[in-house]
């Protein structure tokens, strides 16, 4: 009983990550159908600038702040540069245009920092909380905590904000946001370094527990496109619910199957989810029209 | 005996019927046309015949077989082919190649004949290539044949799938709106073209919209609207028939009406 | 006629530029390079039926190119198969393997079909990393000698061992792109192409559209193996880094780097990609910057290809 509940505490913080990174992929998504493989290097990003940041001296909240912004700028970078200019490429075009991406920014971050193992002093200390019977690292609730921020503020950025609604007509139907003067242009760029900062959020967050490199990003990238993917393409709450759920499956086979195979998990979920219910749990079935 | 028998077909899409108890047959050498004002369903009735949509209601029935749900492909072996109404050409492939895909059922074998190029293969695809050519002459595009198919006019699109549908040998031919956007010239040639087909056995089912062309070929018209069949019969009747006067002439007077509210 | 012209001409190209490189070499060293450039150009000519022809991505082929690996050093440890022989099993699980998992996958489309495969490829690396006691983890194993150059050598012909893999390696890839491009001209590349344009189409024409893709997965999973298997072989030694992601996306980099309608496209960007790291090995440290640079650059400004883009640059010229 202890021991199960050791297991959800943990599957529920790296699941809040999975979450993080889902949500990032889902905006972008939903914003230009591009499924950008790059998504795990703003995490990677979020914790290695904010490693070199402190390091230099500067104060921890600062050093995480500039993170963040400067990630959003990688983002929109990102979408100025490559994604742009190939729009009406085909999905395997923006497939390796994403994933060289990908490539390209982990190369950069091994040369402008280093390839050594980074971590950030917890944000409350590293004295364990007990909750009957098992212990949760206050770091944890951070990460959970910074999770659910996140989805609230989505959510009321998404309904209740002019802009926010304009993503969404945005996703829903580019030509007619286009038609009613949405600027598209504009909620691509946004999209980008929304998803890029919420990204390097979680690295900042994830880094004093997990430590971080420069080569974290791909296991994150694959596994926040699994939880998107189990809770359906597209779908903000599928994402969160997707990415806890991807945690505990995988907390759960480390601790009772297998700690080799804990990331194989996300594979067989993915092609489990793809096999059954190609839509995933919250996902519409799209109609082929002639 | 009838051909291709349609029984209570229906089909919904998100609560809305677009297809509701439609049943109506079709003989060998006959030409059925299936009329009605725009959204009246007969895409959709065509595309459950053809085995793209699978039916909510009811059963088709294919020379006396229950193929209600079968899969296009199969369908295709039993010998129905189809056409488009908004062109389904392979726009990559050359017009030869786009009417050998037509040629599938009697080119295709061993994959591994196809690797190692080996005789057989050469055999099955020489002879399909004899008889491509004789259909592009038939359609006029014998000329075109090396070119790519993206390049071809509209016109010439359409005359090319017909062909493609044509490579398959049919018992069956559904040809949804063939005559659209071609000019005067073009519409004859293919009223033309399905009067021989008809007068070789093979069953045609239509959806045009030229009335003139539809009343000229047809041997029985079917008569949809709001995805319901309200009147069958040949030509002259339909013509005359009330409901079928105010479904085509009614719908303006209540659009103008709607309009002025 | 010209099709088959087309076929011809483009072998010989191949042929003559397989049989006169060397003649440029300036080192042993350079065997070796050409060789791995012919594997992994084997491959890609596998991914060019898969994703040129039948327009269907994988980013798990790699998955396949690790099981012709493995085959070759597992099966003569184990069972006590010939490597040769061992090759053919690989080949024959492989494929069997993307028989069974290519109906569930293949009925996805897009960004799906890339995550499925992808899942796949990493599942198999992940078998081949943990399973310690049988593949030595993520170490690797070494694979036995194929034994062929003793025979040689008995009948006379001495060569080294990196030209010995030059031939093998070359003639691999010719008979390769001989398959390939019978394949693109016959009736089976027809009904692939043809499902590639428009699958409604395809499958009224009579065409079985899952069928036809489920033919082009396992042939070029086929090819991955066999590409797999040679290079095992060639290396006396595996690493589950054959298998990886990483693998699987140069792989379809290549395909699509070269064109990917080709096969002359995809011996060029298999080319370019392997010879790539040696050019850089001087500045190893940028190898990661430059390979995601170039992706990302080919992929915007020649979105065909290198090959088509050069092809079209030289054609307006002559105009």
């Amino acid at each position: 009983m202890d021991a199960l509940l050791q297991f959800i505490f943990s599957g529920m913080t790296v699941g809040a990550v999975y979450a993080l990174v889902a949500l990032g992929f889902t905006i972008i998504y939903n914003a230009s159908d591009v499924v950008n493989f790059a998504q795990g290097e703003f995490v990677m990003l979020g914790g290695m600038i904010t490693v070199f940041a402190h390091q230099a001296g500067m104060p921890l909240p600062l050093a995480a702040a500039m993170a963040v912004v400067a990630a959003a700028g990688g983002g929109v970078a990102l979408n100025r540069l490559a994604i742009e200019p190939a729009r009406s490429a085909p999905v395997v075009s923006l497939i390796i245009i994403t994933i060289g991406a990908s490539i390209l920014i982990r190369g950069a971050a091994r040369l402008i920092f280093d390839k050594q193992l980074h971590r950030l002093p917890s944000f409350s200390g590293d004295t364990p909380i007990r909750i009957m019977g098992a212990t949760i690292l206050p770091q944890s609730l951070w990460v959970m905590g910074g999770a659910v921020a996140v989805f609230i503020g989505l959510w009321l950025f998404f309904s209740r904000t002019l802009t926010g609604k304009a993503v969404l007509a945005t996703a829903n139907n580019r030509i007619a946001a286009q038609l009613v003067g949405i600027n598209t242009r504009w909620i691509m760029t946004l999209s980008f370094g929304l998803s890029a900062a919420i990204g390097a959020l979680a690295g900042v967050l994830v880094t004093p527990i997990t430590l971080v490199s420069y080569d974290v990003g791909v296991a994150l990238a694959l596994k926040g496109f699994a939880a998107a993917m189990l809770g359906g393409m597209g779908n903000p709450r599928g994402a969160l619910l997707g990415g806890i759920l991807l945690g505990l499956l995988e907390s759960m086979t480390a601790g009772y199957l297998s700690s080799q195979y804990k990331d194989a998990v996300a594979f067989i979920v993915i092609l489990a989810v793809l096999f059954v219910m190609p839509q995933g749990i919250f996902g519409k079935k799209p109609v082929e029209r002639v | 005996m009838s051909l291709l028998e349609i029984n209570g077909l229906g089909i919904s899409f998100g609560g809305l019927k677009a297809v509701n108890d439609v049943s109506f047959s079709v003989k060998p050498g006959e030409i059925v046309s299936v009329i009605g004002p725009n959204g009246a369903g007969k895409t959709t009735l065509f595309n459950m015949i053809s085995g793209i949509y699978l039916p909510g209601r009811g059963s088709v029935r294919l020379n006396g077989t229950d193929v209600t749900g079968i899969a296009p492909h199969k369908l295709a072996e039993m010998g129905l082919s189809r056409t488009f109404q908004n062109l389904q050409i392979f726009q990559e492939m050359s017009v030869l190649d786009n009417v050998l895909a037509g040629f599938h059922l009697q080119e295709r074998g061993s994959v591994i004949a196809d690797l190692l190029s080996l005789p057989g293969m050469r055999r099955r695809a020489a002879n399909a290539r004899d008889e491509a050519g004789k259909l592009l002459a038939r359609v006029r595009l014998d000329r075109e044949q090396g070119q790519k198919a993206g390049n071809l006019s509209y016109g010439a699109l359409k005359r090319l799938e017909i062909a493609r549908a044509l490579a398959l040998n049919p018992r069956i031919l559904l040809l949804d709106e063939p005559a659209a956007g071609c000019n005067a010239v073009e519409t004859e040639e293919i009223d033309r073209l399905i009067a021989e087909l008809a007068a070789s056995g093979i069953a045609i089912l239509l959806v045009e919209h030229d009335m003139k062309l539809v009343m000229r070929i047809s041997n029985h018209i079917v008569v949809l609207d709001h995805g319901e069949k309200i009147a069958e019969g040949d030509p002259a009747t339909v013509s005359r028939d009330p409901q079928v006067i105010a479904a085509y002439l009614g719908r303006e007077e209540t659009e103008a009406a709607d309009a002025d509210g | 006629m010209t099709a088959a012209r087309g076929k011809w001409l483009q072998l010989a190209v191949l042929a003559i530029v397989i049989a006169a490189l060397p003649l440029i070499f300036p080192s042993g060293y350079y065997y070796r390079v050409g060789a791995l450039i012919f594997v992994n150009a084997l491959s890609v000519v596998g991914l060019v039926i898969l994703i040129g022809l039948a327009g269907q991505i994988s980013l798990g082929h790699a998955g396949f190119a690790g099981i012709g690996a493995y085959a070759c050093a597992l099966a003569p440890a184990h069972l006590g198969l010939h490597p040769g022989l061992a090759l053919v099993l690989g080949a024959v699980v492989s494929g069997l393997l993307a028989l069974l998992i290519g109906r569930p996958i293949l009925r996805l489309k897009g960004y799906y079909l890339a995550v499925a495969t992808l899942g796949f490829g990493i599942l198999v690396s992940m078998v081949l990393t943990n399973e310690r006691a049988l593949t030595g983890g993520p170490d690797g194993m070494a694979v036995e000698d194929i034994g062929l150059r003793p025979l040689l050598r008995d009948l006379g012909w001495r060569i080294s061992g990196g030209e010995f893999w030059y031939g093998i390696s070359g003639i691999a890839l010719l008979i390769g792109a001989w398959m390939a491009l019978n394949l693109l001209d016959s009736p089976t590349g027809r009904a692939m192409r043809a499902l590639h344009g428009s699958e409604v189409a395809a499958s009224t024409v009579g065409i079985d559209v899952a069928r036809q893709k489920l033919r082009a997965f396992v042939i070029s999973a086929v090819y991955a193996s066999v590409a797999g298997s040679l290079l095992a072989l060639q290396n006396g030694f595996v690493t589950p880094d054959i298998a990886g992601f990483m693998h699987s996306i140069e792989m379809v980099t290549m395909a699509v780097l070269g064109g990917v309608g080709s096969v002359i496209g995809a011996v060029l960007g298999a080319a370019i990609l392997t010879l790539l790291p040696q050019v850089l090995t001087v500045f190893a440290e940028y190898e990661q910057l430059v390979l995601g640079a170039v992706m990302i650059i080919v992929m915007i400004f020649m979105p065909q290809g290198l090959l088509p883009s050069i092809m079209r640059r030289i054609r307006g010229r002559g105009e």
